[in-house]
């Protein structure tokens, strides 16, 4: 149920107007090439299209939408892993699209990322102290050796492991373990915003409440600000206080997680929720599936008209002559881009 | 209804250059005719090998069947040789499997793939193959079938090469299909498709189902009973009413209990399983989800650690007594 009390209080804090990060019109396109000695670009994955949304500070905004709408990709431009190609980040009020070289790495002590598979994701041949103390060395920060190790002991105590293991390697521990050490690390550096690209998705199910758990408790403690990257949408409703659903490379839908889940506008969202099965066999004898047909289209080509147009269930003439509707405010807070809302 | 598979005391073990790794410990269950039996674990819960032990198709060495049988309609698979198996591989029993990049050659179309099975077991000739072929991608949802015959796989998407799979799998009538992890490879508006699809051809078919998956979810909405494993074992089993509404064992109570729901705000905390999944390396003694059981915990039993406890009917239940579970005790007077 929505509480009305919780609602009020999130835009309160919107009002505020503290923004973390502020993204504006923000572009990704990936170049495709063509030729073997002259290379030649033939054409662009739109795989981020112009996207704008803001971060309040504490809050946690998850980034939903099935596999290549971009929602990864918003993730890593943001933190210029990639950088951008078209369009604004900024970062407590510092642009960081045009910042390079050392400005920048200064600007990652205060952003960070967890990476989805942990397995993947930390170096086999280094330990775990190693692992959690390389942004330290990299920043020059806790350079007396015992200083470093006693603050690399109290991080991984922290996030719920026993500071013993700091000389043991990643392949010593499980996924869920792995992915505290990979939590850890991106803690080290104190930032006040870290980027999750779907922290839990690789682990299993009665891991994945332990690592949701130990964030939202690291969330009180250090005031952190979360952009949650997920596809599974029910452990967003659970984390997030605002959600955006991205489909190729767009937003289409942006409000307050309860908000969006009990009266989603889009009919993609729409589709989306109705598509999550949940476990209770008493609720899904009753439910009302809808199934829209079709697979995602290539964001290398994507449809004119709106980007949703090929499975839309509801679209009329308009969807196919104009281009992107516009992201507008359908309810309190709750923006949408949909021709048949306006 | 009668039985069409009666799986009893199955223990497959798996010898490897780590140690052996005791992958299925004892499991034992039946399955009607026209039945959906969802089985739901986590990973290295045994799920796939018991499902792989039935299909004869554990690699082998290093795994072993040690003991136990499987009958189907009347005859104990594992006592048969390899070419009878292969009779039945396909023609009665059919399997689909998790990952359908994986899973389809990437060399051969899309239609030699399908009519291999039609011309081993229903001795069709080429025209007759090809013409069942793009029938039944016609029926699972691909358009323009004939065509698409030539096809090679990577020119379908992963939700196309899924029912690609299905199409396979179905193409003999089987009278039961296993489905392996098939929609997790998927998102979830495909994934959706998928289950609507086979929920509608199971019902034309007439077919058993064994659906094996992680997510209880997508059993709630299929299955007609369902069987929890943790460990290599079966921990609780019943009729998904009752496994959902009224979970007896710690695990499947901690598991309920540790996923958030879609359908309310996520306000109150996750309760977590504490410590992870068991290593399969270890000799199973007792019971396997004893080290993270909070009701052995809070009741103090000694016994969790050292006798393994039987697969019983759970204390007053309803109905016919088919909710059966593996645990020394009775959760309602566990914790508080």
């Amino acid at each position: 149920m929505s509480s009305p009390a919780l609602a009020v209080e999130k835009t309160k804090l919107q009002n505020e107007d503290d923004y973390i990060l502020e993204v504006h019109n923000l572009k990704k396109h990936f170049p495709i090439s063509a030729g073997i000695v002259f290379q030649r670009q033939v054409g662009a994955v739109r795989a981020v299209d112009g996207i704008s949304f803001n971060v309040v500070r504490g809050e946690t905004l998850g980034l939903v939408g099935e596999s290549g709408c971009g929602k990864s990709t918003t993730g890593r431009t943001i933190l210029q892993l990639y950088r951008p190609t078209e369009g604004n980040v900024k970062f407590e009020g510092q642009e960081l699209s045009t910042m390079t070289g050392n400005d920048l790495r200064q600007m990652r002590r205060r952003m960070q990322i967890i990476f989805q598979d942990p397995f993947a994701s930390l170096n086999p041949r280094m330990t775990v102290g190693s692992i959690v103390s390389e942004p330290l060395q990299i920043h020059k920060m806790y350079n007396n050796k015992k200083e470093r190790q006693q603050y690399v002991e109290q991080l991984l105590e922290r996030v719920g492991l026993n500071p013993y293991f700091i000389n043991r390697y990643p392949h010593e521990f499980s996924g869920g373990q792995r992915q505290r050490i990979g939590i850890a690390r991106a803690l080290a550096l104190q930032p006040s915003f870290i980027v999750a690209d779907e922290p839990i998705s690789a682990l299993d199910v009665s891991i994945q409440a332990q690592v949701v758990n130990l964030m939202e408790e690291l969330q009180d403690e250090l005031g952190l600000t979360y952009l949650f990257i997920a596809h599974d949408l029910s452990m967003v409703r659970h984390i997030c206080d605002r959600v955006a659903v991205m489909y190729l490379g767009k937003i289409v839908e942006l409000g307050p997680v309860d908000e969006v889940y009990e009266n989603p506008q889009h009919p993609y969202t729409q589709a989306l929720l109705s598509a999550v099965p949940v476990p209770d066999p008493q609720v899904e004898e009753n439910r009302q599936r809808i199934i829209i047909s079709g697979d995602l289209p290539n964001p290398a080509d994507p449809p004119t008209g709106c980007n949703f147009n090929t499975r839309c269930p509801v679209r009329f003439d308009l969807c196919f002559e104009e281009p992107d509707p516009p992201l507008i405010e359908a309810r309190p807070d709750h923006y949408v881009s949909c021709h048949r809302v306006i | 209804m009668s039985t069409l598979l009666d799986v009893k005391d199955l223990i497959v073990r798996f010898y490897t250059q780590e140690g052996t790794v005791y992958a299925v410990n004892g499991v034992s269950f039946d399955l009607e005719e026209g039945e959906t039996l969802g089985i739901v674990g986590e990973s290295g819960s045994g799920k796939s090998v018991s499902s792989l032990a039935l299909m004869g198709l554990i690699p082998s060495p290093p795994g072993k069947v040690e003991s136990g049988t499987v009958v189907f309609e009347g005859r104990d698979l594992l006592t048969l040789k390899p070419d009878q198996m292969r009779l039945i591989r396909g023609k009665e029993i059919a399997m689909i499997f998790q990952d359908p990049m994986t899973s389809l050659n990437p060399v051969l179309t899309i239609g030699t793939q399908i009519t291999e099975s039609l011309k081993l077991h229903e001795g069709m000739n080429t025209s007759q193959s090809r013409k069942r072929a793009a029938d039944l991608l016609d029926m699972v949802g691909i358009p323009d079938a004939y065509r698409r015959l030539d096809d090679y796989p990577h020119q379908f998407s992963g939700g196309m090469r899924q029912r690609v799979m299905i199409a396979m799998g179905l193409s003999c009538n089987p009278k039961l299909l296993i489905a392996d992890e098939p929609t997790t490879a998927l998102d979830v508006t495909i994934q959706a498709q998928i289950i609507e699809l086979v929920k509608q051809l199971k019902d034309e078919f007439n077919m058993a189902m064994i659906w094996i998956t992680h997510d209880l979810g997508v059993v709630a909405g299929i299955a007609d009973r369902i069987q929890v494993m943790y460990g290599g074992r079966i921990m609780e089993s019943g009729s998904s009413h009752e496994v959902f509404g009224d979970s007896r064992h710690p695990y499947t109570v901690g598991l309920l209990g540790s996923l958030p729901r879609l359908d309310s705000s996520g306000e109150e905390k996750l309760t977590q399983i504490e410590g992870s999944p068991p290593d399969m390396r270890n000799e199973p003694v007792g019971c396997p989800f004893a080290p993270r059981c909070d009701v052995r915990e809070a009741l103090a039993l000694e016994r969790c650690w050292e006798e393994r406890p039987p697969l019983e009917t759970v204390p007053e239940a309803g109905g016919d007594g088919a909710h059966i579970m593996s645990c020394w005790a009775d959760i309602r007077e566990g914790v508080a």
